[in-house]
């Protein structure tokens, strides 16, 4: 086995998306349960130091997880997320969005669509999640709660800059 | 709508990322910056105003002509920004990795 595992973070070109890979010390099977059933959700979704509060959860195409990432100081966000394909242990798409707690969907803070595919090699299982977003703007109102993440087209025109300076 | 000036609003918009790039290479004029798009020249104009207030560019005077160029320092608050995302990932990650391991320990 690897002594490390592989953590990519990468800005997509002109497509407005982030590519994440990271790998796993587990089996392909572990790796997808921890990514797919609620009470393992629950252990690790939230950055640290919020904490992850399933409200309800149907793992299944059309079905939804509602949740909450919950401050220290117990203040909650409430998300959903809406499954839009599963093909069970090897992929899953969603769409996420910020709700109120009646779980009515925030029209100020558009979505982010998931694309997470689950690939083992000897014991290490590569998930890579593709996440596209609407627009900058977007982006940084989620960033600024301080949760998700991401990138956008133009930036990497913004990184050319950084690298330049 | 809530008037904001950081760099964050200068890049929300793809022309003035434009302009952005534009001025990585040189120092221009406002009339030289708008002979680059399509757009009517108040409307350049304007996306210049908004830089220049989100101080990621600055302005000189030399003669009659005003030249922009680009303010390098301000570019690293998005730098810091996109560590901020690598960060959320992280500790995400740290988690799961933690999480998988106790899950193993309890198979053996």
């Amino acid at each position: 086995m690897k002594n490390t595992l592989a953590f990519d973070f990468t800005v997509n070109k002109e497509s407005k998306s982030i590519t994440v890979k990271k790998e796993f010390a587990a089996d392909q099977n572990a790796v997808w349960n921890a990514w797919t059933k609620a009470e393992l959700l629950d252990q690790w979704w939230a950055p640290l130091p919020y904490k992850n509060e399933t409200i309800s959860m149907q793992f299944e195409k059309g079905g939804m997880w509602f949740y909450a990432m919950v401050s220290p100081e117990g203040q909650k966000h409430y998300c959903k997320a809406y499954y839009t394909a599963v093909d069970a242990q090897n992929s899953f798409s969603y769409r996420d969005t910020f709700c109120n707690e009646k779980g009515e969907d925030s029209t100020e803070m558009p979505g982010t669509n998931w694309s997470n595919s689950f690939n083992e090699d000897n014991g290490v299982t590569t998930v890579t999640a593709h996440l596209t977003y609407a627009s900058i703007e977007a982006l940084e109102m989620i960033i600024k709660m301080g949760f998700k993440e991401g990138f956008t087209m133009g930036l990497d025109q913004l990184e050319q800059l950084l690298s330049k300076s | 709508m809530k008037l904001r000036r950081d760099p964050f609003q200068a890049i929300a918009d793809p022309t003035r990322r434009a302009i952005l790039v534009l001025l990585a290479s040189q120092t221009m004029t406002a009339g030289a910056i708008a002979n680059e798009f399509n757009a009517a020249r108040p409307t350049i104009s304007k996306h210049i105003q908004i830089l220049n207030e989100c101080e990621l560019i600055e302005s000189t005077q030399q003669g009659r002509e005003i030249y922009y160029e680009l303010k390098a320092e301000k570019m690293k608050d998005i730098d810091n920004w996109l560590e901020q995302f690598r960060n959320i990932w992280e500790s995400r990650f740290n988690q799961l990795d933690n999480l998988l391991s106790n899950l193993k320990n309890k198979e053996q």
